[in-house]
Order: C-alpha cells, then sequence, then structure tokens
C-alpha cells in the first residue's frame, strides 16, 4: 500500500509541476502576444544571459568537435574513407551535439542563475512587492528571461555548431592529414540547410525548458536561503532531463528515420 | 457615518495546520488611521497580506470598497491596487535596482508622467525621510533603519488612497520615529488618505491613531478609539498596552 501511495503522491506532484510550467507559459505568451514586454530589461538579460555565456560555449564546443574527429579520423583513415570524417563531424555537431551541449551548459549557468534570483527574491518578499505595487512577477521578471533565452540560445547553437567543426577539422588535419577542403566538401555533402534550421527548432524548445523551469523552481522557492539552493539544484537537474528527452523527442519528429 | 474602504469579514486563514485567523472581522474606515497591535506573531503583518489580496482567506471574504476581491481574478485586482500600498516590514526593495529607481518605479509603470517628473516627485518622497542622499545607491548599501524608510518612501510616493504600513517605525531612532509618524499624519490630512498602521509603538500610536483594533488569537477582540481602548476593562488589553507578565495573556 505504502508503494502505491508513492507511487500516486509522486503522479500528482509531477502533474502539479507540469501544470504550474504550463500555466507559467501560457502568462508569458499571453504577456508577449500583447506586446507588454519591457525591453531594455530584455536587452540587459541578452546580456547577461547569452553573451557572457560565450566563452563556456566555445569551450565546451570546441573540444566536442575535437574529440569527436579524434575518435572518428584515425579509423576512418584505416579504414580508408577519411574524406567521410568532415561529414560526420558536421553532421553530429549540427543535427544533435551544438544545440543539445549548448543547452546543457547554458542551462547549468544560465537556468539557476535564473532559479537563484526569482528565488532569493520570493525569499525576501520581493515578489509579493512587486504584485503589491500591480505588477506582474510574469512580465516583470519571466518575460524578459525567456525572450532573451529565445534570442540567445539559437545563437549560441550556431556558434557552437561553427566552432565544433571548425575543432573537428583542425583535429583532422594534424592527426590524420585529412586536408580542410576534403573536410568541408564532405560536410557540405553531409548537412543541408534545413538540418541547421532544424537544429536551431530544437534550440528554441531548450530555451523555453530553461527559461521556464528556472523562472518556476525560483517562483516555487519555499523557505529561506536553503529553499534557494535547493530550487536552484532542481532548475539545473530538472532542465537537464527535460532537454535530454525532449532532444529525443525532436530528433524524432524532426529527423526520423533520415 | 464614514464609508468603509477595506473591511474582512468572517476571515479564516491557516499555514498547515495552523490556524493563524479564526472568524476575523475589522472594518477599515475611510480618512482615518487604524491601528493594528498584537502579539508577534499574531498575524497582523497577514492582515495586511489579505487587504492588498497577496493572501487569499480559507474562509471569509475581504472587501476593499464594494468588490470581494477573494475570488477576483489577477488582473482585475491588480487594477484597484494601484490605490492601495503596502509598506513591507521588511522593506522589500529590488535589490537590482537603486533606491531611486526603486521609489520610482510604480510611477514609471502606472504614470505617464516625465523622467524628470518623476525623478523630482521621487527626491521629494526620499528627502520626506531623511534619505535625499540615497537616491543612486543600492540597497545592500542601506542599514535596515535606512531600507525601511525607503520602503516607506516607496508606498506613499504614489499618493494611494489606502496605505498598509507594516512596522513603519520599529528599530528607527526616537526622531526618525518621530518624521515617519508625522508624515503619516500629514499625509492622510493632506490627501484623506486612509492608513492602516502595524505598531508596537505605544507613544506614536497614541499620537496618531484615530482607532485601535488588538488582534489577539486570531479575531479581533477589542476596536475603538485611543481613548476607548485605553480606558478598556478587558483584561487582555490592559496586560497589552501595559506590557505585564503577569495577566491572561500566556507567553
Ligand atoms: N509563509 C508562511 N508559512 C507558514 N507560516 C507562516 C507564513 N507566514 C506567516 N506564517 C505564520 O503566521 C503567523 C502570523 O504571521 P504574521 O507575519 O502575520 O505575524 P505578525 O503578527 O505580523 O508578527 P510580527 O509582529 O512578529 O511581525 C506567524 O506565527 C507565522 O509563523
Ligand atoms: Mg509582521
Amino acid at each position: 500500500m505504502k508503494v502505491l501511495d508513492r507511487v500516486g503522491r509522486a503522479t500528482i506532484d509531477l502533474l502539479e509541476y507540469a501544470g504550474g510550467i504550463t500555466t507559467l507559459a501560457g502568462e508569458s505568451g499571453s504577456f508577449m502576444m500583447r506586446m507588454r514586454i519591457r525591453f531594455i530589461e530584455t536587452i540587459n538579460q541578452c546580456y547577461f544571459l547569452g553573451v557572457q555565456s560565450i566563452s563556456i560555449v566555445i569551450l565546451t564546443s570546441l573540444f566536442t568537435g575535437m574529440v569527436i574527429s579524434l575518435e572518428s579520423a584515425v579509423q576512418a583513415v584505416q579504414f580508408g574513407i577519411g574524406s567521410l570524417v568532415g561529414g560526420a563531424v558536421a553532421f553530429a555537431s549540427v543535427r544533435e551535439l551544438g544545440p543539445m551541449l549548448t543547452a546543457v551548459v547554458v542551462a547549468g549557468r544560465v537556468g539557476s542563475a535564473i532559479a537563484a534570483e526569482i528565488g532569493s527574491m520570493v525569499v525576501t518578499e520581493q515578489i509579493e512587492a512587486l504584485t503589491s505595487m500591480g505588477l506582474e512577477p510574469t512580465r516583470f521578471l519571466v518575460v524578459p528571461r525567456l525572450l532573451a533565452m529565445l534570442v540567445m540560445l539559437p545563437l549560441l547553437t550556431i556558434f557552437a555548431d561553427v566552432v565544433s567543426i571548425a575543432g573537428g577539422m583542425w583535429i583532422a588535419q594534424t592527426y590524420a592529414h585529412i586536408s580542410s577542403d576534403s573536410f568541408i566538401a564532405s560536410a557540405r555533402q553531409a548537412i543541408g540547410f534545413e538540418d541547421i534550421v532544424k537544429g536551431l527548432v530544437k534550440s528554441l524548445v531548450f530555451a523555453v525548458i530553461i527559461a521556464l523551469v528556472g523562472a518556476y523552481q525560483g517562483l516555487s522557492t519555499r523557505g529561506g536561503a536553503a529553499g534557494v539552493g535547493k530550487a536552484t539544484t532542481g532548475a539545473v537537474v530538472i532542465s537537464i532531463i527535460m532537454i535530454f528527452v525532449s532532444n529525443f523527442a525532436l530528433s524524432f519528429v524532426l529527423f526520423g528515420g533520415h | 457615518m464614514a464609508a468603509i474602504v477595506a473591511r474582512l469579514d468572517g476571515v479564516s486563514l491557516q499555514y498547515g495546520e495552523r490556524v493563524i485567523l479564526r472568524n476575523c472581522s475589522l472594518d477599515i474606515v475611510e480618512g482615518a488611521i487604524t491601528c493594528i497591535i498584537g502579539l508577534s506573531g499574531a498575524g497582523k503583518s497577514t492582515i495586511l497580506r489579505l487587504i492588498d489580496g497577496l493572501r487569499r482567506p480559507d474562509a471569509g471574504h475581504v472587501y476593499l470598497r464594494e468588490h470581494d476581491i477573494c475570488h477576483m481574478p489577477e488582473r482585475e485586482l491588480n487594477e484597484i491596487r494601484r490605490k492601495v500600498s503596502l509598506s513591507f516590514q521588511f522593506a522589500a526593495l529590488l535589490d537590482s535596482l537603486t533606491v531611486g529607481e526603486n521609489v520610482a518605479l510604480p510611477l514609471r509603470e502606472h504614470t505617464r508622467l516625465h523622467d524628470d517628473a518623476i525623478r523630482k516627485i521621487v527626491l521629494d518622497a526620499l528627502e520626506s525621510v531623511g534619505l535625499g542622499s540615497t537616491y543612486d545607491n543600492m540597497p545592500s548599501e542601506l542599514s535596515g533603519g535606512m531600507l525601511k524608510r525607503a520602503g516607506f518612501a516607496r508606498a506613499i510616493v504614489t499618493r494611494p488612497e489606502l496605505v498598509l504600513y507594516d512596522e513603519p517605525t520599529t528599530g528607527l531612532d526616537p526622531i526618525v520615529t518621530h518624521l515617519i509618524t508625522d508624515t503619516i499624519v500629514r499625509l492622510r490630512n493632506k490627501l484623506n488618505g486612509t492608513a492602516v498602521v502595524i505598531s508596537h509603538d505605544l507613544q506614536s500610536i497614541y499620537m496618531m491613531a484615530d482607532y485601535v483594533a488588538m488582534l489577539f488569537e486570531g479575531a479581533i477582540i477589542a476596536y475603538g478609539t485611543v481613548d476607548e481602548i485605553r480606558t478598556s476593562s478587558n483584561p487582555l488589553v490592559q496586560q497589552f498596552l501595559e506590557g505585564s507578565e503577569v495577566g491572561p495573556i500566556p507567553i
């Protein structure tokens, strides 16, 4: 009975969480639709959340591209298909690793920052103060962060794609003596414009996940500094899990068997 | 008969198992300063939150003018809230904005005033609480008492019909306490506004209050003018005003 009880409770919690996120999404969407947007704050958030994430995105994607190339190039040359390495790196980067790794890294940096900032505003009654002034916390805090993520995550993803392919090209050249011309030719053959667009569609979904989970965790913070810590950890863990799951679903839908 | 600006009608509220308010009723009379007294943790701040619609009661009704705000959608409530403001017990300034921007916020968001005009109003409000020089400071650079005064300035800057002050003078020096008490009275006189003040400071209550309400064990057990309360025969009220350890109030 205890087990059933627990399963039941967990299901209710999960549904409640999903409901909360959906409501927040609906409210945010409604403010955006009515153009009730704080532009300057949104631009500030683009800087804090996006521009300041560039360096970690570049670092992680550079080494990812390099390692894919390292693993595939030496073997490919052994089998006499060295000319396919560029394709392999580009394919993996643009369709999967670029969008997903960027999202995961940004979830760690930005999702936590959003949750911690909003969470500490909850425990110091700043959110109540906003509400009491007739200012909706969703419009005031969530929408600028959501918009900033929607603008910046695709840009960061493009960065990641480029850097990852460039890193792969460099390793292919130095370790497997695959010329950059052959690498690029192969890459261009493997991926088309629509692959890049689909990768960016993924990053839009991830942007929504990071911003909304971070904000929701922050807004549902209870109980002082310890609560803020819990909310922050939760934001990172939950958004990363959701990114992995939705990445699979999106790959399935967008790329199907192709 | 003076009009009623805000009314709690048989309100009950609990946090988890803990009952905070039990069938509590209170009328806030227009143009008057109503002070709420009661033990620490009795639920005084909770009453202000109910009046401002930040909490919804488990049972009973809360009215602002003729509107029952208990089931009012947030968007509608926001319209009414512009005429009400709450000065928080712990200031609750936004720590991402300067003190000046904090006080300017309600004006920026709800009026079409020009930046220069807003700056002037904000400076006036800050000066009225002795904080003129902190306009460009961040809240983290202010002391607790200064924060509290900045929160006070933010609450009065829009000249709302109803201002809810949560312990506006607690922790302030006697001179500033006098200044704040004076400001509350002056605002009421000038704008015929209504004020609800939570305070533990009997001196300033006697100075400014038109009515005093005492909250005890979830309900208002005494209500009246300052004289009526001071001469009340209710042993609970007497013990509270005397600050005595012996009496019916359990410690
Ligand atoms: N978010 C909350 N969760 C659980 N309990 C709460 C919460 N907020 C307040 N309480 C409880 O409700 C009671 C009333 O709180 P409230 O802040 O209204 O007291 P108060 O009369 O303003 O006290 P004080 O004079 O110390 O400010 C307290 O006992 C407190 O423990
Ligand atoms: Mg209080």
